[in-house]
């Protein structure tokens, strides 16, 4: 392998170190929200500068790599989604962290778990997180099939977030001291809409990079190239 | 426009291009890239019959600029030559002043208007963009210039013929990054005149100076594109193996 191979292979593996960190702060946030477990959503808040410099380490690594390499073609292609992915994921480690400093407050956690399950909270987690990691092996095989599936999940989340809506609204009806808590919830749950969006735009710079398709703002199956 | 139709071509036994056709719009710029071997000067050196020089070749096919074929009997090489300008990778000045460097190609061509010719070297070296550095000393030696002002020498001497094509045959390889930004702003701005076919090796300046580029190897035409789609997203694995450096 050429060193400019192994050099933008250190850059994917950074990448890699930081969508798994950014994976567990999401899973952890999951837990501690569900739980209530305030030790853990302080490990999610505190881990948060891991993501951070994460975020600029890479982008500072593939600035470098473009002065010095000028990569073209499928090389420039990594490296310019390498760059938007981790800002990406950098916020998601935002939303995740958010959540946790939410379970911190303890204003309003834990959540009636009657409420949780109706707002089928845990559900839109695991999706979410199921996205993120699916779209985390999409890059390192480089195989693009599952895009279409990842993103489609995205549809799901949508529809769970639109459903809160109405879940939300009949139960402040029945509980008006929830208002203020449970417009902090809907804010919650539109963070996790957020994330859905954001690993789908993972996903599209994913197929840019391997297919050098772009599907950014187009509806399925139609591509600019 | 020119364009070529299933040309072959042969140095004695050897295949030097394979069934090469391609179409290149006047006033755009054309990059041929590939490795050293693999037909890209001997393909430029077809629209100005260059390659008539060399003993023991031969060409089969179609050679057109606007729609004509340049290798018809009828074709009178000197009289294609004045519309098929060149300029090659070392400046080549004559040992003359720069006055008559420019001035060359139209007293051999039987103009000996002094007006006309004293006009038309201003023009060419404002058309090289070499006229502000130079206009207070034309009589002095070409080879008083840098190695960057004799190319562009060199080019506003090609120019002086009024070609409708110029041909280039890696023009800054021999020149310092100051020099090599003038001619490919020069190339950038000739273009509006001009039909341009560059050959290059600096990927980054196929990439700067050219609408289209073709990618050669072992004497075939890979792949013929859009010079950004070339280095985003090119067709072939093969082009892309050679742009970003994979080969060998």
């Amino acid at each position: 392998m050429k060193h400019t191979e192994k050099e933008l292979q250190a850059l994917k593996e950074e990448v890699n170190q930081m969508w798994k960190l950014v994976l567990s702060q999401l899973e952890k946030a999951k837990q501690s929200f569900l739980t209530g477990d305030v030790e853990m959503a302080r490990e999610v808040a505190s881990r948060e500068r891991r993501v951070d410099a994460f975020e600029l380490k890479i982008d500072s690594d593939c600035e470098n790599y473009i002065v010095l390499y000028s990569p073209v073609a499928v090389d420039l292609r990594l490296v310019l989604s390498l760059i938007k992915i981790s800002i990406t994921l950098e916020r998601i480690g935002d939303f995740a962290e958010s959540i946790a400093r939410h379970v911190i407050s303890g204003e309003c956690s834990p959540l009636d778990p009657q409420l949780v399950e109706d707002l089928q909270m845990e559900k839109m987690f695991d999706i979410l997180i199921g996205m993120l990691s699916d779209s985390f092996v999409a890059l390192e095989s480089e195989n693009t099939k599952i895009s279409g599936k990842i993103l489609s999940k995205d549809d799901e989340i949508d529809a769970l977030y639109h459903n809160s809506l109405d879940v939300l609204t009949n139960y402040m009806q029945q509980n008006p001291a929830f208002i203020r808590c449970g417009l902090k919830t809907f804010l919650l749950i539109r963070k996790l809409e957020r994330i859905g969006d954001h690993c789908s735009n993972i996903v599209e710079e994913i197929v840019f990079y391997v297919d050098a398709k772009v599907l950014k703002h187009f509806e399925s199956g139609e591509s600019k190239i | 426009m020119i364009a070529t139709r299933n040309i072959d071509f042969y140095y004695g036994d050897f295949h030097a291009l394979k069934d090469i056709s391609m179409e290149m719009q006047a006033n755009t710029v054309t990059a041929l890239i590939g490795p050293s071997g693999c037909g890209k000067s001997t393909f430029l050196r077809l629209f100005n019959r260059m390659n008539d020089l060399i003993d023991n070749t031969r060409l089969t096919g179609e050679c057109l600029i606007d729609g004509q074929n340049i290798y018809h009997k009828s074709v009178q090489v000197d009289e294609l030559r004045k519309k098929v300008g060149m300029v090659f990778q070392k400046p080549n000045p004559f040992p003359k002043s720069i006055f008559e460097n420019v001035a060359y190609g139209l007293r051999v061509n039987d103009i000996s208007n002094k007006s006309f010719i004293t006009q038309r070297v201003e023009e060419s070296l404002k058309a090289a963009a070499l006229w502000d550095e130079v206009k207070d000393k034309l009589k002095k030696s070409a080879f008083e210039l840098s190695g960057g002002q004799q190319q562009r020498l060199c080019i506003a001497r090609a120019l002086a013929n009024s070609p409708s094509i110029l041909l280039m045959d890696e023009p800054a390889s021999a020149l310092d990054p100051i020099s090599t930004s003038k001619i490919e702003e020069l190339i950038y701005s000739l273009k509006q005149d001009y039909t341009i076919v560059i050959v290059t090796h600096n990927m980054q300046q196929a990439a700067r100076v050219s609408d289209k580029t073709g990618f050669f190897m072992l004497g075939e035409l890979i792949e013929f594109n859009d010079t950004k789609k070339m280095f985003l997203s090119p067709e072939k694995e093969q082009t892309q193996n050679y742009i970003t450096g994979r080969f060998g």
